[in-house]
């Protein structure tokens, strides 16, 4: 009896959470004229692909898609690149005021974005950078949330297997790529989750920097669309849509990892 | 899994100190270092720590982002403070993380205390409630717009239909940020049960029996058992819940850009209008050091606080 109960429950909570998406599928569907009908129609006459039409027409969603998408991964990679090798001196480089620098990344951590922005699009538009896909990309290059992480990381690798690399005649850039990385992979991968969200839902400092459509991301490009098309919720919908796909096809694949990243984050 | 248990044994630092050297090979290690650290540390600096210095700057000056820059001194932090916006923009803030968290919190708690158990088709429910985590905030705000609208909306028309005249959702002032809330807490339910899930599931499964054998009520252990254990995870979640709502922006910007007539301008929604429309660039500085400073302080207070009733057995 509890049991059903408790069944119930979850089962209603995950209805909850899946309805808007379906919603969103539906309503995409609905052609122009029908989309205000009240009471809401569950399966719209004249169903079709109209509003996905009127999308591409409206703005280059493939491009903005492929935007967001490479601006993501190339995000992540040099978020990883440059956060694990800050990760590995802060770890096993010793050098004069190593402490006092890493307390400065600690700093960092702490200051919000938005204290940023204004001198940010200033130093762009000093050298000329607004509206470019460098200054999108530039600001999320270097990560102090990363090499916080990883300098965790590399600590838990036992010096031995460096010691044993050493007697082998191995460089450090060597020991790094070799023996380091290999053993803090669960903690790069975890990492990467983290910079991939983080850039694929970055809304403010893009909304700040970018005004042509052909450099825009997916959080703008949708943003801008809603500012055109207010009562076109068909059309609106239809970009979410499309613009949940493929972080969802990437969720599918990744989601126990995924899930088990933000776990461990709560138990640190 | 804590840290603790995860952490190498102790041992010697053999290489606390790097021996001593000739001058060239000296050299060559501070190229190694530089190698290793300048990649992160010239974007830093040119991204975070000349941005942070030169906000601190502007922040001392009137400017529109257009005409040369008039030093004031600390007159933008002494008008703010003055200012009714601002307490205005602070108030709406505070209200926003006074309905989501509460909210969150609770639903992710009683979700995770569900799926503590074993249960089939678990992991299925934990990915759906997980879903809305990985969808980006401009999307979750849109679909939410789109629910919630006011004569189309189908949570209106649903209300409808149980007789309940549904209220005017984000147009309506009164009702604008219980909109943006019920949005977020959508949102964020299943990052926020992710967590306490794992809290929970680092409870040992013998203190609740034997606190049952004790005869002791479901209660009774989830009160002396479940949430003193599961304080750590409940302090991560507050603590990035109230740095992320102090800093809440995306969804309010979408839903109803500080409207409607101010009842949702939140104080990142102000440093954006301060800065890019009223051309008050410095004044928008102040104010994003102002809330720096309170996100700054409740996190600290937070942190001395914990040893209170955080308990890290």
């Amino acid at each position: 009896m509890a049991k059903a109960l408790k069944y119930l429950v979850v089962v209603a909570g995950a209805l909850v959470m899946l309805f808007p998406f379906a919603w969103a599928v539906i309503t995409s569907l609905t052609p122009d004229g029908a989309v205000l009908a009240s009471p809401p129609d569950f399966t719209p006459e004249g169903a079709g692909l109209g509003a996905y039409e009127r999308l591409l027409e409206a703005m280059p969603f493939w491009r903005i898609l492929a935007n967001s998408l490479w601006i993501g991964l190339a995000s992540t990679a040099l978020q990883l690149i440059t956060s694990a090798m800050a990760a590995y001196a802060f770890a096993r480089l010793p050098f004069p005021g190593r402490g006092a620098l890493f307390a400065v990344y600690l700093a960092t951590l702490m200051v919000p974005l938005q204290v940023l922005i204004v001198p940010l699009f200033i130093e762009m538009r000093t050298f000329q950078l607004t509206d470019t896909y460098f200054a999108v990309l530039a600001p999320t290059v270097a990560s102090a949330f990363g090499v916080f992480l990883l300098r965790q990381a590399i600590q838990q690798v036992p010096r031995e297997f460096d010691e044993a690399a050493v007697l082998d005649g191995a460089g450090h850039l060597r020991i790094f790529a070799f023996v380091v990385l290999p053993l803090i992979r669960p903690a790069l991968a975890t990492f990467a989750i983290f910079a991939f969200m983080a850039s694929w839902n970055s809304y403010l400092w893009p909304l700040v920097i970018l005004r042509s459509p052909e450099f825009f991301t997916l959080p703008l490009g949708l943003a801008e669309l809603h500012g055109r098309f207010t009562t076109e919720w068909n059309v609106v919908m239809a970009g979410s849509v499309v613009s949940v796909v493929p972080i969802l096809i990437l969720y599918l694949f990744a989601q126990k990892h995924v899930i088990a990243s933000v776990a461990q984050s709560g138990l640190k | 899994m804590s840290l603790a248990t995860e952490q190498a044994p102790p041992q010697v630092r053999r290489h606390a100190a790097p021996p001593r050297r000739t001058a060239g090979q000296r050299w060559r290690y501070a190229g190694t270092v530089a190698i290793f650290l300048l990649p992160s540390l010239i974007p830093l600096t040119l991204f975070t720590l000349v941005p942070m210095a030169g906000s601190l700057w502007v922040s001392l000056h009137e400017w529109d982002l257009l005409q040369p820059m008039r030093w004031v001194g600390l007159a933008n932090y002494v008008e703010l403070l003055g200012e009714e916006e601002t307490r205005a923009a602070f108030l709406h803030t505070l209200y926003f993380i006074a309905g989501y968290l509460p909210l969150v919190y609770a639903g992710g708690l009683g979700l995770a205390m569900l799926l503590n158990r074993a249960m089939k088709g678990r992991n299925l429910f934990r990915a759906v409630y997980f879903l809305p985590v990985i969808t980006s905030w401009v999307v979750v705000a849109l679909m939410w717009k789109w629910l919630l609208n006011p004569a189309s909306g189908i949570v209106n028309w649903a209300l409808g239909l149980l007789g309940i005249d549904g209220p005017g959702w984000w147009t309506d002032p009164t009702w604008a940020m219980p909109s943006i809330i019920l949005a977020s807490a959508w949102k964020d339910l299943g990052f926020v049960m992710i967590i306490l899930l794992a809290g929970l599931q680092a409870i040992p499964g013998e203190y609740h029996e034997a606190a049952r054998v004790d005869g002791a009520s479901a209660w009774q252990r989830f009160r002396s058992i479940t949430l003193p254990l599961l304080s750590p995870s409940t302090f991560f979640v507050v603590v990035i819940s109230l740095i992320n709502g102090f800093q809440v922006f995306d969804q309010v910007h979408v839903m109803t850009g500080g409207g409607p007539g101010g009842a949702t301008q939140v104080a990142v929604e102000q440093v954006y209008k301060m800065t890019f429309e009223y051309g008050r660039a410095g004044a928008a500085s102040a104010l994003s050091w102002l809330l720096f400073a309170v996100v700054l302080l409740v996190t600290l207070v937070q942190v001395r606080g914990q040893r209170r009733w955080v308990n890290y057995g």
